[in-house]
C-alpha cells in the first residue's frame, strides 16, 4: 500500500518523510503481508534481520501490512522475544526456570552481573554483551544453564562462568586484532 | 560397525558436538572408516554426553559422560585393541534408571536417528496411520481412544477421545488440528525431547487425529526457545511430505493433510488453548472465555482440536497395540504412561517414562537415585507454576491424576523439581509468583493485581519484613484470585502458595516471627560471622566486601561489623578456608 491512501493528518505517521523503507524486509513482506495472521512471523523475521524492532521499523511494517501501528506495537510488546533496543554482539540468556533456580541460578546471575558490570536487560558499554533472563532453556537436568548466542552451557559454577566469559572476550579481542 | 552420539539439546549442551569432532579426528588418525550417526535423547541426561558403539554383530556398548580424551581412548583401546573400558561404560545402577521404565512415548528416543524417516519406518512407523486411514472409520478411531482411556498430557488431563469426538461432531468443512508444543512449565522438557528425538511420532499422531476429526490442515505451535526442535521437526515434515505421509491423497485414500510450524514468541499464557489460537492468528496471546470451546470455534473460528505433544506421541502406539493394551497399563482412573522431567536436587536427573500407578517415592528414589550429595529430601514440585509442592509425608502418593490433585499439586505436564533441605519453601512460592505475575496477560484484575500483591507480600517475608497476619492475608488473596480469574493461569497461580502454607507453614512462621530461614537461603535473614579457628587472615573477604564491613590485619583473625554488613554473601563465597559462618 502506498503513502497516499492515508489521509493527511491521520496521525499514524505514514506521511512522515523520515520513514525510510527497510529494503531487506521486502521479500518477507512480499511473502507475508497479505497472509492473515502473519504479524508475529513478520516481526520475528524483521528482528532476525535488524537485530531489534525500532519504532521506525514497526511503523514501516504497519504501513506495509495495513495493520495499525497501535496493534503492531501492542503485539510486539506482548511477547518477550521482541526487543526494542540494539543488543550486544553476544546475547547471554540466563535461565531462571525452576530447576535452575533450585540449583543456584541467582548465584550465577550475580557472577555474570559482577563480571560484565551490567544488570538484566542491559548491554555492556563496549557493545559486546547483553544480559537477558529467560524462563527455561529446556536443558533443566544440566541446570544451572545459560545460552550465549547459539551455544548452551550447562552445570555452571561461578568459576566456569568466569572462564566462559573470559574466553569469549579473548576470542573477540584476537578477532578484532586480526582485522 | 557404527558409532552413535546422543544429540538432543541437552547432549549438545553437555558437549556432544565436540565429542563428535574428537571421534572424527581420532578415527581418521587411526585410518578407520566408521560411520558416526546422530540420535536423540535417551533421557539419562546426567550421563550426557552418551556414545553407543555397535560392533559388526550389532551388539551395543554404551559409554557415558564421554570427554574428548575418552573419545581417543574409545577409538584406540576399545575399537582397535578390543579392550574393555570399565570406568566409562554404563553401570547396572544406571541401567535401573532406564530398566524400570515403560517406554511408549520415549520408545524411539535415543535409539533411532530422528533426522531419517527410514529409521522411523523401520520400527513400524506410519503403520498405525495406515491402519487408521485405510481400515478404520473416524468413529472407530475415536472409540479405540476411548477404550485406551488416554487423557491429555498438557496439564488439564481431559480425555482425548472426548475432545476428538466434539471436533468430529462439530459441523463445518474446514477444521484444524493443532499441536501445543509451547511447553511453558519451566522445568519440564519432554515435549522438546520428543520433537528432537522422535518427531515422526508426533506427525503420525496428528495425522491420525486429523483423520478422526476431518481436518486437512495442522499447525504445531513450538516454543521460541527450542531452535533445534524446530529444525528437526521441519526436517521430519519435509521427509513425511516427500514420502507421501503428508500432503494430498495419503495412502491413496483421498484424504489430504498438511502440517506447518508456527514459532511462538515467548509468552507463557500462550500455552492456554484460546490464547494459543489468538497467537496463531497474529494477535496478542490473551485467553478468552469458554464456551465456545475450540472444538466449536477455534482457529479462524473453525472447529479446532488442540492436544499436547506427548498426547499425540501416545497415539501411534495405541493403534499398533490396541486400546485394551494401553488401558491395561496404569490405574483405574489414569491409563498408560507419563513422562516426567526429573530435575533439581536429584541424583539422576533426566526424562523418565513410567506406568501410571507407581508412587512418587518409586520415581524419585528407585529411578531417580534419590537426593544429590546425601542431603535430606524436602519436597517435590509438580505442575510448575500451576502446581504445588508435595512433602516427604506424601511420597507414597500414587501417580494418578486424582491422587496427585488431592495433595494440592497437579500432574501438570510432568515437571518434577526435587528440593532438599537447602531450598526455602517461602522463596519457592515467591519464585513462582514472580513468574506468574510477569506472565499474567493482564486481562483479569484479580490475576493482574492479585499476583502482584501476593508477590510483594512474599518478597517482604523473605526479606525479614513479614508481619503478623501475612499468612492469613495470603490465603484470602489466594481464594479470591482463584475465583476471580478467567483462565487457568490465574485460577492456579495461588497453588504454589497454598501448598507451601499447607505443608510448610512452620517455615513461613520462622520467617515472619523469628526472622529465620532454616534453609539458609534467604540472604537477608542470615548473619555472617568469622570462625576464628579457621581464619588465617588472608584478607580475601575484606577485599571482596563491597561495604567495608570487614576489618582485620593481614595474617590476623578478621571480624565482620554486623552494623555495616549488607549480607551479600560475597565473603562466604570467596573464603577458601571455611572461615565464614552463616546462620
Ligand atoms: C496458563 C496455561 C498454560 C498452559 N501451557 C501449556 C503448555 O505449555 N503445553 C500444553 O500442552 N498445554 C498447556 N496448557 C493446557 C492447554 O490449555 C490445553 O489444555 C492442552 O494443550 C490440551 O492438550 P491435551 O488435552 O493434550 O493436554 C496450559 C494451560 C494454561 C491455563
Ligand atoms: S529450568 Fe533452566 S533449563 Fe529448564
Amino acid at each position: 500500500m502506498s503513502h497516499e491512501t492515508h489521509e493527511h493528518g491521520c496521525g499514524c505517521g505514514c506521511n512522515d518523510e523520515r520513514i525510510k523503507p527497510f529494503d531487506d524486509l521486502t521479500s518477507v513482506l512480499k511473502k507475508y503481508a497479505d497472509v492473515p495472521g502473519s504479524l508475529i512471523t513478520v516481526l520475528q523475521k524483521a528482528q532476525e534481520i535488524y537485530g531489534f524492532l525500532s519504532f521506525d521499523l514497526m511503523r514501516y511494517i504497519a504501513l506495509e501490512t495495513d495493520i495499525s501501528i497501535a496493534k503492531v506495537y501492542g503485539v510486539a510488546t506482548f511477547y518477550t522475544q521482541f526487543r526494542f533496543e540494539p543488543i550486544g554482539k553476544y546475547l547471554v540468556m540466563l535461565c531462571q526456570g525452576t530447576a535452575c533456580h533450585v540449583n543456584g541460578a541467582k548465584m550465577i546471575e550475580e557472577v555474570v552481573m559482577d563480571d560484565l558490570n551490567i544488570k538484566e536487560g542491559e548491554t555492556t558499554a563496549d557493545g559486546l554483551f547483553t544480559l537477558n533472563n529467560v524462563a527455561c532453556l529446556g536443558c533443566c537436568s544440566l541446570s544451572p544453564v545459560m545460552m550465549i548466542n547459539d551455544t548452551t552451557y550447562g552445570q555452571l559454577t561461578p568459576d566456569k562462568v568466569k572462564n566462559i566469559l573470559t574466553e569469549i572476550k579473548e576470542k573477540n579481542d584476537s578477532q578484532e586484532g586480526q582485522k | 560397525m557404527k558409532i552413535v552420539i546422543g544429540k538432543g539439546s541437552c547432549g549438545i549442551a553437555a558437549g556432544a558436538n565436540k565429542i563428535q569432532s574428537a571421534f572424527e579426528e581420532n578415527l581418521s588418525l587411526a585410518g578407520l572408516d566408521i560411520p558416526i550417526e546422530t540420535t536423540g535423547c535417551i533421557g539419562a541426561c546426567y550421563l550426557e554426553p552418551i556414545v553407543d558403539v555397535f560392533d559388526d554383530a550389532g551388539n551395543k556398548i554404551t559409554f557415558v559422560n564421554v570427554t574428548t580424551d575418552n573419545a581417543r581412548e574409545i577409538v584406540e583401546q576399545h575399537i582397535l585393541e578390543k579392550q574393555a573400558l570399565k570406568g566409562l561404560q554404563i553401570t547396572d545402577a544406571d541401567m535401573t534408571m532406564i530398566g524400570k521404565q515403560k517406554r511408549i512415548v520415549l520408545k524411539n528416543s535415543g535409539i533411532i536417528n530422528p533426522e531419517r524417516i527410514e529409521d522411523y519406518l523401520s520400527v513400524d512407523g506410519y503403520e498405525a496411520a495406515k491402519k487408521c486411514l485405510t481400515e478404520l472409520t473416524p468413529e472407530e478411531i475415536i472409540e479405540t481412544l476411548k477404550i485406551a482411556g488416554l487423557k491429555g498430557r498438557g496439564g488439564a488431563g481431559f480425555p482425548t477421545w472426548f475432545k476428538w469426538n466434539a471436533a468430529y461432531k462439530s459441523p463445518g468443512a474446514v477444521k484444524y488440528m493443532v499441536c501445543n508444543a509451547d511447553e511453558g512449565d519451566p522445568g519440564a522438557f519432554m515435549d522438546r525431547s520428543v520433537l528432537e528425538s522422535d518427531p515422526h511420532a508426533l506427525i503420525e499422531g496428528m495425522l491420525i487425529g486429523a483423520r478422526a476429526i476431518g481436518a486437512n490442515e495442522g499447525v504445531v505451535y513450538v516454543r521460541a526457545e527450542y531452535p533445534l526442535a524446530i529444525v528437526r521437526l521441519q526436517g521430519a515434515i519435509n521427509q513425511a511430505r516427500e514420502s507421501g505421509y503428508l500432503g494430498e491423497n495419503i495412502f491413496n485414500t483421498g484424504f489430504d493433510f498438511d502440517l506447518r510450524i508456527k514459532a511462538g514468541a515467548g509468552a507463557f499464557v500462550c500455552g492456554e488453548e484460546t490464547a494459543l489460537i489468538a497467537s496463531l492468528e497474529g494477535e496478542r496471546g490473551m485467553p478468552r472465555l469458554k464456551p465456545p470451546f475450540p472444538a466449536q470455534k477455534g482457529y479462524w473460528n473453525k472447529p479446532t482440536n488442540i492436544n499436547n505433544v506427548e498426547t499425540f506421541a501416545n497415539v501411534p502406539w495405541i493403534f499398533r497395540n490396541g486400546g485394551e493394551a494401553y488401558a491395561a497399563i496404569g490405574t483405574k482412573d489414569s491409563k498408560g504412561t507419563k513422562v516426567f522431567a526429573l530435575t533439581g536436587k536429584i541424583a539422576h536427573g533426566g526424562l523418565v517414562e513410567i506406568p501410571m500407578g507407581l508412587t512418587l517415592r518409586d520415581v524419585i528414589y528407585d529411578i531417580g537415585g534419590g537426593i544429590k550429595n546425601n542431603k535430606a529430601f524436602k519436597a517435590v514440585q509438580m505442575g510448575g507454576p500451576s502446581g504445588g509442592c508435595v512433602p516427604d509425608s506424601l511420597l507414597d502418593t500414587l501417580i494418578d491424576y486424582g491422587e496427585i490433585t488431592r495433595t494440592g499439586a497437579i500432574m501438570g505436564s510432568g515437571g518434577m523439581v526435587v528440593m532438599d533441605e537447602t531450598t526455602c519453601m517461602v522463596d519457592m512460592a515467591r519464585f513462582f509468583l514472580d513468574f506468574t505475575c510477569k506472565e499474567s496477560c493482564g486481562k483479569c484484575t484479580y490475576c493482574r493485581v492479585g499476583t502482584k500483591r501476593m508477590l510483594e507480600i512474599l518478597t517482604r517475608i523473605t526479606k525479614g519484613q513479614g508481619v503478623d497476619g501475612d499468612i492469613e492475608l495470603l490465603e484470602e488473596l489466594c481464594y479470591k484470585i482463584k475465583e476471580g480469574s478467567m483462565c487457568g493461569l490465574g485460577q492456579t497461580a495461588p497453588n504454589p502458595i497454598l501448598t507451601t502454607i499447607k505443608y510448610f507453614r512452620n517455615e513461613y512462621e520462622d520467617h515472619i516471627y523469628n526472622k529465620k530461614c532454616t534453609a539458609r537461603s534467604c540472604k537477608a535473614l542470615l548473619t555472617y560471622a568469622i570462625n576464628e579457628e579457621n581464619c588465617i587472615g588472608c584478607g580475601s573477604c575484606k577485599k571482596k566486601c563491597p561495604v567495608e564491613a570487614i576489618e582485620g590485619e593481614k595474617k590476623k583473625v578478621h571480624k565482620i561489623n554486623q552494623d555495616l554488613c549488607i549480607k551479600c554473601g560475597k565473603c562466604f563465597t570467596v573464603c577458601k578456608f571455611d572461615a565464614v559462618l552463616v546462620d
